[in-house]
């Protein structure tokens, strides 16, 4: 957990939130509004890159826009002490978008790992599910949700 | 028409933007562009909704909050009433209704944002109250390293 996220970052998460300026000095920009100099802005932003509270910096694509209209939920019921090295490997296929180790919810849910998988077609979906069920080398229980409705 | 230099925009800049005085600028010579076209494409993807954001991707729980999904069983007679219910809380996102082949019974999945970790459970209790259904929440108990690397298809 980091321990010096402060006033001033909390306003510079506010006003980058929803993206960086567009304009040629995007940093001096946020500067300008937050009333700090461009180095401290680039600063403070380097230490939330390292700090973990920003992933990242970049292009957010919108999945569905380029191409992935199908994303399905594939859950695993993987034993517990297998769990981080499988999720590490399933996190690493090209296709998986997110994944997570995640607490059972017996009886109904008896699924601990989540991968979500993203394609072009429900069948292709499906092929890439496959692809981690082989990976996973036994016949784990898994279900995979696609999302129908927003 | 996505072409091959929106393409390369959407693929090669979805991390690593530089923390330097011009950063399109910088970005721009490594795709071989000049700043002002880089600029220009930007909007237009943002516009276009092929990009839903260029900037920071902040981790809410890095900063003291909390992000948690949650999934409800609603029977289709109930749904549209739950999803106001549901949906008129300023603390959830992404509602999808899923369906499963093998039968789960959960059908309807969010996530919750807070500021606060705390205020979860009660979060959690008003949403239960409102609706006169359970909650089921699936905290993450360990994230899994992904590539960032859903490139434009086709």
């Amino acid at each position: 957990m980091n321990q010096v996220f402060d006033d001033t970052d909390r306003r510079l998460v506010l006003a980058t939130q929803g993206g960086l300026p567009l304009v040629a000095q995007p940093y001096h920009h946020l500067a300008g509004q937050l009333g700090i100099s461009p180095a401290e802005v680039i600063e403070r932003l380097q230490r939330m890159l390292t700090d973990g509270v920003i992933r990242r910096i970049g292009a957010v694509p919108n999945h569905y826009a380029i191409g992935y209209t199908a994303n399905g939920m594939s859950v695993w019921d993987v034993p517990d002490r297998r769990v981080d090295e499988l999720g590490e490997r399933i996190g690493a296929l090209e296709f998986v978008t997110h994944c997570y180790h995640r607490p059972r919810q017996l009886p109904e849910w008896p699924y601990n790992l989540f991968a979500m998988v993203h394609g072009g077609s429900r069948g292709e979906v499906l092929d890439k599910v496959a692809v981690i069920a082989d990976l996973l080398g036994m016949e784990y229980a898994h279900d995979v949700l696609f999302s129908t409705k927003i | 028409m996505i072409d091959a230099l929106d393409r390369a925009i959407i693929d090669r800049l979805q991390g690593d933007f530089p923390l330097v005085e011009r950063p399109y600028a910088a970005a721009a010579t490594a795709l071989g562009i000049d700043e002002a076209t880089l600029l220009d494409r930007l909007q237009r993807l943002l516009d276009r909704g092929l990009l839903s954001r260029f900037g920071p991707m902040y981790q809410i729980e890095r900063m003291g909050g909390a992000f948690v999904l949650a999934a409800m069983k609603v029977a289709d007679a109930d749904w549209q009433r739950v999803v106001d219910q549901v949906n008129a809380f300023p603390e959830v996102a992404h509602n999808y209704r899923r369906e499963s082949a093998g039968g789960t019974p959960f059908n309807m999945w969010f996530v919750l944002a807070t500021e606060n970790a705390g205020a979860i459970d009660e979060l959690i209790r008003r949403i239960e109250t409102v609706t006169g259904l359970p909650v089921f929440a699936f905290p993450k108990r360990k994230e899994y390293f992904v590539e960032m690397k859903l490139t434009v298809r086709g």
